[in-house]
């Protein structure tokens, strides 16, 4: 290289320093406060662990995360049982000129604002919503089902979201495997059930778990679509740390709550590593 | 048999587009109501509830607001993005997988979650509430997309014409901007225009660091408390437009890479 020697030392550094030190600046270091301020008192300062121990012991603060990691669940589930026949028909069974079409048409809906998303169910399930004139105008109901502020609702609308994500990394999955296994299995006398079971399914895992993994960290933290679909009936963390946050200006309780909230992804993410390494190398 | 799994199949593929497509096309629908409830029947076709937005000046504000935010963190997050990945992929540096990882690392987190980070850092530094304050998180957040598009299309073929214009005496300084700059330019607008769509689009950082000038989801949010209305279609309409042209915008500067 023609660079001199000192040049192409501190060259390096000039070019990688800004994004490190915004990340450690804006990021890092408010990680860091936050961790200082849940250890603080609301009022008066000082330090203290009443923030967490109030989480743990306060059964309505236990309840918005037993909530969160039900709704979770149910999601994750649903949009993987919904998604992965979604996807299979789209990799198998659509011609191959068709296929991009047909995905980015899957996929397109994904790109409306996050929170117009949620609001646009919200015309679906109200009370005059379109289920509901539907129903009662087929004279299949009498009075109007109550949808909207609900569980179901706020399911509803997650598991539109992440049918949409799940059926991106499961198509991907299955277009990355060779049909030369599934030809192998039919050739030693597998029907198309135990090929499935035995080679497409064992070997499509860590997509699963990697989409598995992605919808539970977007799913348990995300506030929006709780708030605007399930009302407040059940509140979900990221419910509870907002409320502390817009009500009361309860920033070190808040905090605590969120690093709480951290925490659980983080055993998540542990849980999951064996598939997501795989995933990576 | 078989032709009854293959109905059955068509019939599922058409019921989850369905799903998909059902709300959206509720909004835009019903954003083309002439009366004054998004609810059916449809009384439509009319376009008063769009003439509405466009004469509503918080919404025009708010809309200026998102454009902004969106233009000016998208430019810094692709340019510290495209920088380091450089930086990372033509030298030799210690620790670098560590640093790579720390660059990366906000994508693991809920947006929440920074978002509560920044405030509690602003509120304890005195910095106030901004547009400012809410495009430094939206940098966040897309630093990490922008480095990751980057850093994965630096391939080896660019390495040769960096070393080829060296070689003929250029500065570092030039082989950059018009060696790397040009032949990463479709990497660079993806990450660009995947920025774009992120931040024109990001809700809890905006509602969290702005007061009162602020981005058009968190006005949306602010719309949804007078319940249900076709203004709040017409909006949601717009954005999505919005959106998908910003979307096939990253399609076409991903897609020209291809044949490369």
């Amino acid at each position: 290289m023609s660079v001199s020697g000192s040049n192409s030392r501190a060259l390096p550094w000039a070019l990688v320093t800004p994004a490190l030190a915004w990340t450690l600046l804006f990021f890092v270091l408010p990680f860091i406060a936050m961790g200082f301020s849940s250890l603080t008192a609301h009022e008066g300062g000082g330090f203290t662990l009443a923030n967490y121990s109030q989480f743990f012991t306060d059964p309505s603060y236990w309840r918005s995360m037993v909530n969160s990691l039900e709704v979770t669940a149910i999601v994750t589930v649903i949009s993987i049982l919904l998604a992965y026949p979604f996807a299979w028909i789209l990799a198998e069974m659509v011609p191959q000129r068709w296929q991009r079409l047909a995905l980015m048409l899957a996929v397109l809906p994904f790109w409306t604002s996050y929170v117009v998303r949620s609001y646009s169910w919200l015309l679906v399930l109200a009370q005059n919503g379109v289920i509901n004139r539907a129903l009662t105008g087929m004279g299949l109901i009498a009075e109007p089902l109550q949808l909207a502020n609900t569980r179901f609702a706020t399911v509803t609308g997650f598991v539109h979201f992440f049918v949409m994500l799940l059926t991106l990394t499961i198509f991907a999955n299955l277009k990355q495997l060779s049909p030369s296994y599934r030809r192998a299995a039919a050739d030693l006398g597998a029907g198309p059930v135990r090929t499935f079971l035995h080679v497409v399914l064992p070997l499509t895992l860590p997509g699963i778990m990697v989409g598995a993994f992605l919808t539970f960290v977007l799913c348990i933290g995300d506030y929006i679509t709780p708030q605007i679909l399930g009302g407040n009936n059940e509140l979900v963390m990221p419910q509870l740390v907002m409320m502390q946050i817009g009500r009361r200006g309860d920033f070190p309780l808040a905090s605590a709550l969120s690093i709480i909230l951290m925490a659980v992804v983080t055993i998540a993410y542990l849980a999951c590593a064996r598939w997501l390494k795989i995933e990576r190398a | 048999m078989r032709a009854a799994v293959r109905f059955a199949a068509w019939l599922y593929a058409v019921a989850v587009y369905g799903f998909i497509f059902l709300p959206v096309v509720v909004l835009v629908l019903f954003s083309l109501q002439a009366t004054s409830f998004p609810i059916p029947p449809f009384t439509g076709p009319s376009l008063r509830w769009y003439q509405a937005v466009l004469s509503d000046a918080r919404l025009t504000s708010a809309l200026v607001n998102s454009l902004l935010v969106a233009v000016l963190s998208s430019l810094a997050s692709v340019t510290l993005g495209f920088l380091s990945a450089w930086g990372f992929a033509r030298f030799v540096l210690p620790g670098s997988a560590l640093l790579r990882g720390l660059i990366t690392l906000p994508l693991t987190v809920s947006y929440l979650i920074i978002g509560m980070g920044l405030l509690v850092l602003f509120n304890w530094a005195g910095v106030p509430k901004s547009l400012l304050a809410a495009g430094i998180g939206h940098v966040v957040i897309n630093l990490p997309l922008c480095f990751a598009i980057i850093y994965s299309q630096m391939g080896d073929h660019q390495i040769n014409i960096e070393r080829a214009a060296r070689d003929l005496g250029a500065a570092e300084w030039k082989v950059l901007l018009l060696i790397t700059v040009p032949v990463m330019a479709p990497a660079i607008f993806a990450g660009f225009f995947l920025s774009m769509t992120f931040s024109w689009d990001e809700f809890v950082i905006s509602f969290l660091l702005t007061r009162f000038e602020t981005t058009l989801p968190v006005e949306i949010w602010n719309l949804l408390r007078s319940g249900l209305n076709p203004k709040t279609n017409a909006v949601g309409s717009l954005v999505f437009a919005v959106s998908i042209v910003l979307v096939v915008f990253f399609e076409l500067t991903l897609l020209r890479r291809k044949p490369a």
